[in-house]
């Protein structure tokens, strides 16, 4: 436990001692912060162009519901930019220390792999929610100026963490495969991805593929969390990816240490 | 306290070591003695449980590698041949990681980083960035890595390469004064520094060992470890035609010295011969001008070992 926190401590460092960190926390939040303001601002002029009509024809105004208009389809963004971001941040987490022989370190001193794989896991996720915090401004600004309903933006965020940990653990996985860190981000990025689209493949298959294809898709699992349910199913399903992902890089680990 | 038997390594279809076997007793410094490609990184990879033999086993302070990796590792410090450093940690943090995964507990610590730091000599880098030091320092922030939490065991994989001169003295000095309390091994493919450091040798080649033994009895054990040089003025060919008068002679080589008339015999001989040898030169009417015997270096030996020339 200790080992796995000390793990855990040196990829942090890693991750802000690196400028990428600082690109990556940036850029995600430039492109988080452009689509809410384009949401906003369709949301209010939806919102605007109603009250005018609706005095216009002295209607009662529609009511606009924050929850499912803005912030609702807000989450799915959001889930797409971390689809997007994610392969950055797992890239490096095992390549690098293939690429600099730091394995040697790792392997050779009383650390199991489960302490290196789960460190390395964590300090992805925690990396991850540091990512989100801008987001939580965002979110801020819309309960200063509306009224949205809390339930649904804390099972969002859940959702949308629930949905980066499996990237990560995915990531984590290619990472673990080779040294090269571009190859790292472009499988993980292929395999978040095949995972997301497999729920489009089962509109064209029959039934029974269907139904596997459909559970296996990453991000059907998200929707509930973005409408504001909080099913277990679908914690299930979630936390069942993350430890077959983790459990895939622990055995990926302990057989390229076998064969190397 | 180290036992190797029959360790036998491939890569995929390229075989690495072949049944090297060998033991190291407690507080030895052992020499792993080979040119490149000798198989010393992959046996010290085994010994080190960063990988397994494809057959074979060794016993690390009575624990076996396949068995009882973890308790080995906590034994053991290791200095891979490439130091395994993350450049974007300052020395400190980087001992201090090191310190954790080793298990050190928390009060102990400080303690545990500033002798590894005082002993690898890092005082005045440890709050540098790792990826800015020099060579030398980083080969030192590896063997402090190594050193850290003092295990009982020592490998050192070509633990000088990278330094200065006076560099080397110092690791030289610091690993002869660690021998004793620790059991050590280390490898290296550069003779002097066996002889300086280690009180055994095990030389390997092609991965597979050659000979073991100490430094001097390695040296002794060549017989005819021992040749003749006589430098000879006068006629070159008489000379030539009285040394190879004497049937004791097994072997002569003759060299021309520079801007004069004397030649450089060098000579095996079965006996010792320098008596008759010294009055049948003056009896021709030769000039003798030295007369003495000569050992055969370390490096001769080596590379007879390695390149399975005859020496004697
Ligand atoms: N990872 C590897 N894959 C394939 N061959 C290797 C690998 N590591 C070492 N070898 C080969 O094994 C042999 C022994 O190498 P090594 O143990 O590194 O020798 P040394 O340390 O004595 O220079 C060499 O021929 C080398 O090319
Ligand atoms: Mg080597």
């Amino acid at each position: 436990m200790k080992k796995t926190l000390a793990v855990f401590q040196k990829e942090i460092k890693h991750f802000f001692y690196s400028p990428i960190a600082y690109i990556v926390i940036a850029a995600f939040t430039l492109i988080a912060g452009i689509f809410f303001y384009l949401y906003l601002s369709s949301f209010v002029e939806a919102a605007f162009m109603d009250m005018i009509r609706s005095q216009q024809f002295r209607s009662q105004p529609q009511r606009f519901n924050i929850n499912l208009q803005l912030i609702r389809p807000y989450f799915w963004n959001l889930a797409l930019i971390s689809l997007f971001v994610l392969p950055l941040v797992t890239m490096r987490l095992y390549a690098e220390e293939k690429r600099s022989g730091t394995v040697e370190l790792l392997y050779t001193t009383p650390l199991s792999v489960g302490n290196i794989v789960l460190g390395k896991f964590f300090a992805g996720i925690f990396f991850y929610f540091v990512m989100l915090i801008p987001t939580f401004i965002f979110m801020g600004i819309l309960f200063i100026y509306g009224d949205p309903e809390w339930g649904p933006v804390l099972s969002g965020y859940l959702g949308l963490f629930l949905l980066g940990s499996a990237f990560i653990s995915g990531g984590l996985f290619i990472s673990s495969l080779t040294e090269n860190q571009i190859i790292a981000a472009i499988g993980g990025f292929g395999l978040s991805l095949l995972l997301w689209v497999i729920g489009w493949a089962a509109n064209y298959s029959g039934p029974g593929l269907s139904a596997v294809l459909n559970y296996l898709s990453i991000i059907n699992h998200f929707e509930d969390f973005a409408q504001g349910v909080i099913d277990t199913k679908h914690l299930f399903y979630y936390f069942i990816f993350c430890t077959f992902g983790v459990y895939l890089t622990f055995k990926s680990v302990e057989s390229i240490k076998w064969r190397s | 306290m180290i036992e190797v038997r029959e360790l036998t390594r491939y890569y995929g279809e390229k075989r690495a070591i072949h049944n090297v076997s060998f033991e190291v007793q407690k507080g030895e410094i052992l020499g792993l003695l080979g040119p490149n490609a000798a198989g010393k990184t992959t046996t010290m990879k085994i010994l080190t449980c960063y990988m397994p033999p494809t057959s074979g086993g060794a016993k690390v302070a009575g624990f076996d590698i396949w068995d009882q990796p973890m308790e080995i590792k906590t034994l053991t410090g290791y200095l891979p041949e490439n130091p395994p450093l993350y450049s974007d940690l300052n020395v400190w943090e980087y001992l201090d990681f090191v310190a954790k995964i080793k298990g050190v507990p928390a009060p102990k610590r400080k303690e545990a980083i500033s002798v590894a730091i005082e002993k690898a000599a890092l005082g005045d880098v440890q709050k540098q960035v790792v990826g800015s030091l020099s060579k030398g320092f980083k080969q030192r922030v590896g063997l402090g890595q190594a050193l850290l939490n003092d295990p009982q065991i020592l490998i050192l994989d070509e633990p000088t390469v990278g330094l200065d001169p006076r560099q080397i003295i110092e690791i030289r000095e610091l690993i002869k004064k660690l021998g004793g309390d620790h059991t050590i091994i280390l490898s290296t493919h550069i003779l002097p520094e066996v002889e300086m450091t280690c009180g055994r040798v095990v030389i390997i080649n092609e991965g597979e060992v050659v000979a073991e033994d100490t430094p001097g009895n390695l040296t002794r054990r060549l017989k005819g470890s021992e040749r003749t040089v006589l430098e000879i003025g006068g006629d070159a060919k008489v000379a030539s035609e009285v040394i190879k008068g004497f049937s004791e002679v097994q072997k002569l080589d003759h060299r021309k010295i520079d801007k004069s008339d004397h030649v450089r015999f060098t000579l095996e001989t079965s006996t010792d011969i320098r008596h008759d040898l010294a009055k049948a030169i003056i009896t021709k009417g030769l000039n003798l001008y030295e007369l003495r015997t000569e050992s055969y270096s370390l490096e001769e030996i080596f590379l007879h070992l390695t390149t399975k020339e005859e020496v004697a």
